[in-house]
Formats: structure tokens, C-alpha cells, sequence
């Protein structure tokens, strides 16, 4: 059922309704119903504020922006959790960022480092433990490239000087090692984390091999903000290649130092999640001159709009390719949809996640005949939501950092088919009898996006709501009483 | 004083950017625009505005400048 504005806002109003007064004012600036015609999201929506103490909210912390992000996925490196264990261990590798390298030996991706801080180094300070533990992991593992040294929530507190450690340790091992000032406690949520992770690429990495000499070639691009979950970057690297693009890095999905030290020599950066590295975009652009773009690879619709998008800024050659390309697809594409769409028509989603997926991901439902309803970001910034608005259709519900009860009570009133959201999600929408794909890791399937991955995104949004489950989700006791009669008296 | 960016915006125009706080703004009016003297206040599309000193028209965008703030964005 497509909702009226009068209707949305009712829903609203009647969800805010639990609240005390002051929470409703607060949760109500954050909950809006669409309007099309808007160009600036502000006047309808707030985001990237404090979430209000007492409501179950999803964000993360700017540790789990820099290391669980930005940093993690640089497979080369030694990303070192300062602090107690926890903060590393409870999201390792649970991004599912693919990488290929022999983990342990030259890649160090799913591994979890820790200086596992105890009573005495919050006492006495931690700046010895560092030192060793680096000292240490260049004995263990020396065919790493670098270490990055992200900072959780006590480093900060109690004050230590882990940029000193990392000069001094950096010269003795004679490797770059990155002190990331990503203490949990900076800002509102896990953006914070990127900008801050972005920062210290900009000051630590970016510039390194400035004037060094480098056979660069017109086609150059870099692939930023794709952290490859499930293979994505992937997928995007094969639509770009064959396009006569030359792929020279992957921030940082499946990437790797050198990669990020040679991206200033890039003609053109190619930014998939515009939330987390649009800082060190920017930065490339003013320094270096270089351009970048956002690309949405995500169904065949914005795939053939973003190719031409890319192809624009190159050379006839590229334009050609790019047109063989998209003709070349095409049939593998209308075949998807012609098996997909008859099953899929119609159906309604309700999307809750974060970076990008919430608008990036709407033309490829809409490609298959269904309907985005709803979308919201954990932790979006107001020019997120003026992108998302053009996405969405009038009236449909926008929700920013929404809390685990309104998701819970807009789900159950709007009934929609499809709920795309996380882990912490999919149980409770399940057990409600809706349908859920987990959106931040492609429920353990993926690539989704580029021409591959529409295949297996149609494929996987099929099997969710197609499952025979659904319909046993009442008991048989429940069931038609009169059947059950007949049974007995045959 | 605040570190402020200055980009040129897909749809022609130019484009504010705040990074302490992060925040995005398209500029509305620039009140000097000629190739010797650029800058002066800008006026942000969020109610807000900033100043610049004149300089010459930088060739090229984006730039960072120093900025001082008039008046607040109303949020
Ligand atoms: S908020 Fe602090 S303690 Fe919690 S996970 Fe983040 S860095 Fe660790």
C-alpha cells in the first residue's frame, strides 16, 4: 500500500507517542515523510546529532569507523586495537571484506591484534606495551607493510603519546606505523571515525611517494570506498577494466599500502561510498587536481547511467568500449529480469542501513518491480539525505538513526514484503513474519553490486521472499478448523 | 576563523565546505566575482554566511581559505 503524506505523518506521530515530551520533540525532527520537491533535506529531516540516551540506537563508535571501516581492510598492514580486548575481537572480520593473500603470512585481514590493556596499563600508561607488541609483531609476521595504531576508548582518557610511540618504533622497524586518533568516545557515531581515519591517511600515508617516478598511463583510476563486501569491488574492477579503465587502487577493500601511496597519480577517483572517503577525495582534488565522482553500480538502470557517467571523462576509446560493454551485458541483464521481475512486482521494501546502501541500493529493487517504502541511514549528514530525497518516492517514510522501537513499530504497520537491515534486525522481523536480507553484509552472500552482482541479488531477494516458510507461520492447530474435521471423520 | 573549502558544484555553481563540522552548503551569492577580486561574504543556502578576503580568482578549484562566520545557519 503506497502511503498518502497525511498518512505518514499520522504514523509518525502515533510511533512518537510513547515518548516523553521532550524525547518526542527530539526523535521528531528525525523522522520525516518525503517531499520530492525539496531540494535541501534540512527542512524535513535532521541527521549526524547525539543519539538520545535511553532509545536502542545501531551506531557504532568512531574506533569501529576507523579500524572496522577504513583502516581494517588494508590487508598488508598490522591494524593494531590499542586498548582492552574487547573492541577488536567482538567485530572481527564480521565486515566480511574479501581480500586474496595467505592470512597470517602477507595478509592480515581476519586477524585480530590487540594490546589487551589490563588494570596496570591504565594505571602506569601503555606506551611500553605498544612498543613491544610492535616490536613483536615485526618478529612474528615480518612480511607486513605497515601497522596502523588504532586508538579505542581508554587512550584517550588516560592521555598516552602513541604518536611518539609510532615515530620512534617506525624508525626501528623501518616501516611506516600510523597512530590513529579514533578514540570510541569522538562524536556522535561512527562518521566521525571515517573523517578522522580519512585525516590520517591524508597526513601519514597519501604523500609518500610524492615525485617518485611512476608509469602512469591516461586511464588510471582508483576504486574509493569500496570495502568489498562479498567480493563488490570486485565485481566494479571487472565493469571498469573492461571499459579500458586501469584500476590502480582499492580503497581498501582488498587493498594495500602502496596502492594508497599511488593513487595521487590517478587521472580520476572513483568514490562508491561518498560518506567514508569523500574527506581524502576532496583532499586529492584540491592538492593533486584530481576529479572524483560517485558511482552507484547497483542494478542495471544506474550501472549503464553511471558507466556513461565515468566514460564522460575519457577519451572516445573509453566511450566505445563502454557502449560494447553495456550492449554486451544487456541480455545477461533483461534475461535476470524477465525470470526475477513476474515473481518480485510489486513487493514492497523497507531498507535501515548505513553509508550508502540506503539510496544506492533503491534502482536495483526498482529494476526488479519493487518498491523502496521506506529508507533510513545509521549515520548519514544532512547532504546524504538531499541525495536520498530525488531516490525516494513522495511521502514514502525517511527515518535517520532510527531507534529499535520505531523501526519495530513502523514495520508493523506498514507491512512491508521485504526488510533490508542487519543482524540485529533479522531475527526480530523474521519472527514477525517479514522477510529480511541484511544489507550491511549481503547476508553472507554477495557481490551485489556491478552486472555480476545483480544475478545474485535478484537471486537472494527471490529466495527470501519466496521461502515456503512464510506460509507456516501459522501453527496447523490454527489453521482452518473445518479441514481438520473432515480429516477425522475420513 | 574557521578552515573552510570551496569547491565547484556538479550543477555549475560553488559549493561551501566546513570540515570541523562537516558540513555541506551550496553558496548562494559570492559578493566579489571578478578575475582580480574574489571573495567577500558568502551567502549559504542553510541561512548561514561566511567572509572571505578578497583575493584574486583562484585558476583553479577547489581551495581552502580562512573564513569568518556572520551569522550561523539556523539549526
Ligand atoms: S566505544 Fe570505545 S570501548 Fe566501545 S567499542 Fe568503541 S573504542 Fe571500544
Amino acid at each position: 500500500m503506497s502511503m498518502t503524506r497525511e498518512q505518514t505523518e499520522a504514523l509518525i506521530s502515533e510511533v512518537l507517542e510513547v515518548y516523553p515530551e521532550k524525547a518526542k520533540k527530539d526523535r521528531k525532527k528525525h523522522l520525516a515523510a518525503n517531499d520530492t520537491s525539496l531540494e535541501q533535506s534540512k527542512k524535513c529531516i535532521t541527521s549526524n546529532r547525539k543519539s538520545l540516551p535511553g532509545v536502542m540506537t545501531i551506531r557504532g563508535c568512531a574506533y569501529a569507523g576507523s579500524k572496522g571501516v577504513v583502516w581494517g581492510p588494508i590487508k598488508d598492514m598490522i591494524h593494531i586495537s590499542h586498548g582492552p580486548v574487547g573492541c577488536g575481537q567482538y567485530s572481527r572480520a564480521g565486515r566480511r571484506n574479501y581480500y586474496v593473500g595467505t592470512t597470517g603470512v602477507n595478509s592480515f585481514g581476519t586477524m585480530n591484534f590487540t594490546s589487551d590493556f589490563q588494570e596496570k596499563d591504565i594505571v602506569f600508561g601503555g606506551d611500553k606495551k605498544l612498543t613491544k607488541l610492535i616490536e613483536e609483531v615485526e618478529q612474528l609476521f615480518p612480511l607486513h607493510n605497515g601497522i596502523s595504531v588504532q586508538s579505542e576508548c581508554p587512550i584517550g582518557l588516560i592521555g598516552d603519546d602513541i604518536e611518539a610511540v609510532s615515530k620512534k618504533s617506525a624508525v626501528v622497524i623501518n616501516k611506516p606505523i600510523i597512530p590513529v586518533r579514533c578514540e570510541g568516545f569522538r562524536g556522535v557515531s561512527q562518521s566521525l571515525g571515517h573523517h578522522i581515519a580519512n585525516d590520517a591517511i591524508r597526513d601519514w600515508v597519501l604523500d609518500k611517494r610524492d615525485g617518485q617516478a611512476y608509469e602512469s598511463t591516461p586511464y588510471d583510476v582508483a576504486i574509493i570506498g569500496d570495502y568489498n563486501i562479498g567480493g563488490d569491488a570486485w565485481a566494479t574492477r571487472v565493469i571498469l577494466e573492461e571499459m579500458g579503465l586501469r584500476v590502480v587502487a582499492q580503497w581498501s577493500g582488498d587493498g594495500t599500502l602502496a596502492e594508497m601511496m599511488n593513487t595521487p597519480k590517478v587521472k580520476l577517483n572513483l568514490l562508491h561510498c561518498y560518506r567514508s572517503m569523500n574527506y581524502i577525495s576532496r583532499h586529492m582534488e584540491e592538492k593533486y587536481g584530481i576529479p572524483y565522482m560517485e558511482y552507484n553500480f547497483f542494478g542495471p538502470t544506474k550501472i549503464i547511467e553511471s558507466i556513461r557517467k565515468i566514460a564522460a571523462f575519457f577519451d572516445d576509446s573509453v566511450k566505445e568500449k563502454s557502449e560494447a560493454v553495456i550492449a554486451r551485458y544487456q541480455p545477461m541483464m533483461d534475461e535476470i529480469v524477465a525470470k526475477y521481475k513476474p515473481r518480485l512486482q510489486g513487493k514492497k521494501v523497507m531498507l535501515y542501513v548505513g553509508g550508502l546502501r540506503p539510496r544506492h541500493v533503491i534502482g536495483a529493487y526498482e529494476d526488479l518491480g519493487m518498491e523502496v517504502i521506506g529508507t533510513g541511514y545509521e549515520f548519514a549528514h544532512n547532504d546524504d539525505y538531499d541525495r536520498t530525497i530525488k531516490e525516494m518516492g513522495d511521502a514514502t517514510l525517511l527515518y535517520d538513526d532510527v531507534t529499535g522501537f520505531e523501526l519495530e513499530e513502523f514495520v508493523k504497520k506498514i507491512k512491508p514484503d521485504l526488510v533490508g537491515s542487519g543482524i540485529k534486525e533479522k531475527y526480530i522481523f523474521q519472527k514477525m513474519g517479514i522477510p529480511l536480507r541484511q544489507m550491511h553484509s549481503w547476508d553472507y552472500s554477495g557481490p551485489y553490486h556491478g552486472y555480476d552482482g545483480f544475478a545474485i541479488f535478484a537471486r537472494d531477494m527471490d529466495i527470501a521472499l519466496s521461502s515456503p516458510v512464510w506460509s507456516k507461520l501459522t501453527p496447523p492447530w490454527k489453521t482452518a478448523p473445518a479441514s481438520a474435521e473432515e480429516k477425522k471423520a475420513a | 576563523m574557521a578552515n573552510i573549502m570551496i569547491r565547484q558544484a556538479e550543477n555549475g555553481g560553488l559549493s561551501f565546505y566546513l570540515p570541523k563540522r562537516d558540513l555541506e552548503a551550496s553558496i548562494e551569492s559570492i559578493e566579489f566575482d571578478t578575475p582580480e577580486k574574489w571573495g567577500g561574504e558568502l551567502k549559504l543556502d542553510n541561512g548561514g554566511s561566511y567572509y572571505i578576503d578578497p583575493i584574486a580568482k583562484p585558476p583553479r578549484l577547489p581551495i581552502s581559505l580562512r573564513a569568518k562566520r556572520l551569522g550561523a545557519a539556523e539549526d
